[in-house]
């Protein structure tokens, strides 16, 4: 099986369905000629031409919109925000206007559009270019929100977002785009909503998305080499939640530590361990642990960085706590 | 503002009537909004389109079909207009299954893909880029269409607004974006919120062709807004319309009808110039319109206006299972 990076295999799947799919079309700054800030959309303009890769002024709130408009009457856009910081100018179009358009038109306005672009932390961006905002947007109903930790997952889960009909989120990330997995080279969908479990072990499970899926495997493999193993559940959609994945796992390890990339107040994390406990409260060996990002703005020197950040360390420590071990 | 010319009247009594028949509907149906409003039949905020009717006369009826329309929460005058029934308007209005948006929208939020009716919308300034991504998608399908995007004055304002129409300039898109110049954004006044009283102008920034009418005046709004279409249509050029003209009742049903930031004398003032009054002088001095075909018309209307209010209080609630139903479509992705 072929391996590529993170970056081709959405560039695969946006190529893939944009030549499915000639409503299908791709927006936002510099995605045309200078092929993405982050050249996710290499190739694309050439291939497609200037309607369907769109280089937009600086302009997130108006373009959003644009798509918002373009999805109201049929088109499937895809909108890229060079990176979700930036997304904020934008959320008006994206929870007042996608995520409630099906519902205040009594379901006639279906939104069928895809915000993606890189969310969370890359190195040294420090506070403004340095956040992970999948808890502000799950939060709201009416939109989907997906981040997929590896090429495999980002391609099948892009392709089922474009061609899902709801608005959906879709969070990679920029440290991630240089990774490399295996990616079949027959077409393939992977359904938004559905957890998949990356490594099984039955001592405790660590139950994360994104980028942190690294830190999970990576934390997993050095806690076998001393004896502890552990699940490994990739949530992949954070909204809608594949819980009984969750619980599936919870149940067997009986115990859980949830890892995220954002702040801990009003997280991801939190939801998780709320889920857990109405429904595998009599399961718990040990109260659930959270690993998350320190909760100041992100600052600029590396070792106070490195010290804000969820890692590897602290996903090992929090196991072992979660399992009364030693540190 | 530009000086009007004479309206042709000539040969078209018809099609003055029917306008007519569009502000009276409009009026007439607003009316018994409030009164139903002040029954408690209707709630939450509620805004009323009294005395800028003539702004949405002068312009819709100049669409096809498959044009489409998108609006603010002003929004129960344009939708009647565009064909959106009077029945499903009032339906929306009492929070019934039966209202255009099946009572999940209310007053702001009136909906109809039937007749492109793109919605009313409650955030000042967001649907501005919602339609300037209607005119993309019309460009992107090399269509002739066009979309009309009606706004109040304040929205000028606001940043979606400037990112929209750079955007429609830019790219030329056949969007007619309405400025609905009342003078007030609630209770502040133009003068108080605009670094410049000629809206219009803002066009010349984004090279779109802009104009500014009579908007007590409904045949200088539909000689402009002829032209704008046309324009849409024929080069996929978008124009920046402003419209003068006053909202003769307050922002919302929770609003005095003056008092505070505008007086009685200057409403007054105002209210001489009721559309309704200024197209019923120009017909009765054309010989087009007596008291007799005013009784009948307006006869008719009461009747239409009556008959909404009796299906809409005979609509059901939405049944409780409602409440979960529209937050996603299924999707069969996977
Ligand atoms: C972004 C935003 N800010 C504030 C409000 C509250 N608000 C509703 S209507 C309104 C005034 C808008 O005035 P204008 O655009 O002139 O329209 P008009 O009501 O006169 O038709 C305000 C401030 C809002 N709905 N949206
Ligand atoms: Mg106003």
């Amino acid at each position: 099986m072929p391996v590529i990076t993170y970056r081709d295999a959405l560039n695969q799947a946006l190529r893939e369905e944009m030549h499915n799919d000639d409503r299908v079309f791709l927006m936002g700054e510099e995605v045309g000629l200078y092929n993405g800030a982050y050249k996710v959309s290499k190739g694309l303009l050439e291939e497609f031409g200037e309607m369907r890769v769109v280089d937009t002024p600086i302009t997130e709130l108006g373009f959003a919109g644009v798509g918002v408009g373009a999805a109201m009457v049929g088109l499937r856009p895809v909108i890229e925000f060079m990176t979700w910081n930036f997304a904020l100018l934008a959320l008006d179009q994206v929870v007042n206007a996608a995520a409630k358009m099906l519902y205040m038109s009594g379901g006639q306005y279906p939104m069928p559009i895809v915000f993606r672009g890189p969310n969370g932390a890359a190195l040294q961006l420090s506070a403004q270019h340095s956040q992970a905002w999948e808890s502000w947007l799950a939060h709201i109903p009416g939109l989907k929100v997906v981040s997929p930790g590896t090429p495999y997952d980002a391609k099948g889960l892009l392709k089922s977002a474009i061609r899902d009909g709801n608005p959906v989120v879709f969070l990679e990330g920029e440290m991630l785009y240089n990774t490399k997995g295996e990616v079949p080279e027959e077409p393939y969908l992977i359904p938004l909503g559905k957890a998949d479990l990356k490594r099984e072990g039955n001592d405790c499970s660590i139950i994360t998305s994104g980028k942190m899926v690294l830190v999970a495997m990576s934390a997993a493999d050095q806690l076998a080499k001393e004896g502890i193993h552990v699940d490994v559940v990739d949530l992949r959609t954070i909204r809608p939640m594949d819980t009984e994945a969750i619980f599936a796992s919870v149940r067997r390890t009986n115990r859980a530590v949830v890892l995220e990339e954002g702040w801990e107040v009003c997280g991801i994390g939190a939801q998780v361990v709320d889920y857990i406990q109405r429904d595998c409260f009599d399961d718990l060996d040990a109260p659930v642990i959270r690993v998350h990002q320190a909760d100041v703005p992100m600052p600029y020197a590396k070792a106070i960085e490195k010290a804000a950040k969820p890692d590897v360390p602290k996903t090992i420590a929090a196991v072992k706590k979660v399992m009364y071990l030693e540190a | 503002m530009a000086p009007k010319k004479k309206p042709d009247t000539n040969g078209n009594a018809a099609l003055h009537k029917e306008l007519l028949h569009h502000m009276l509907l409009q009026r007439r149906f607003e009316e018994k909004v409030a009164e139903a409003y002040a029954l408690g039949k209707i709630g939450g905020f509620c805004h009323l389109y009294i005395g800028q009717e003539a702004v949405s006369t002068g312009i819709i009826p100049l669409l096809r079909e498959d044009d489409y329309v998108i609006t603010t929460y002003r929004d129960h005058g344009q939708a009647i207009v565009r064909g959106v029934p009077p029945r499903n308007v009032m339906a929306e209005l009492f929070g019934r299954v039966d209202g255009c948006s099946k009572g999940k929208g209310g007053s702001m939020h009136m909906f109809d893909r039937n007749v492109n009716f793109l919605g009313g919308h409650g955030i000042v300034g967001g649907h501005v880029p919602v339609a300037t991504g209607v005119g993309f998608a019309i460009k992107y399908r090399g269509g002739d269409q066009v979309i009309v995007c009606f706004m109040g004055e304040a929205a000028v304002n606001n940043g979606a607004f400037h990112e929209s129409l750079n955007m429609a300039g830019l790219w030329k898109l056949p969007v007619v974006y309405v400025i609905e110049n009342n003078k007030y954004g609630m209770g502040t006044a133009e003068s108080r919120a605009s670094s410049t009283m000629e809206m219009y102008k803002r066009g010349d920034t984004y090279s779109m062709a802009n104009a500014v009418v009579d908007g007590q005046d409904v045949f200088a709004v539909r000689e402009a807004a002829t032209a704008a279409i046309a324009r849409a249509r024929a080069t996929g050029e978008a124009t920046l319309l402003e419209v003068r003209t006053y909202r003769f009742v307050g922002h919302s049903m929770s609003d005095a009808v003056s008092g505070t930031y505008r007086s009685k004398a200057e409403l007054e003032e105002y209210m001489k110039r009721d559309p309704i009054n200024l197209l019923k002088a120009t017909m009765t001095a054309a010989g087009e319109l007596d008291d007799a075909a005013l009784q009948a018309m307006e006869q008719e209307i009461a009747a239409v206006v009556q008959d909404a209010w009796d299906f809409a209080d005979a609509s059901p609630e939405p049944p409780l299972e409602a409440l979960y139903e529209d937050v996603l479509v299924e999707t069969t992705a996977g």
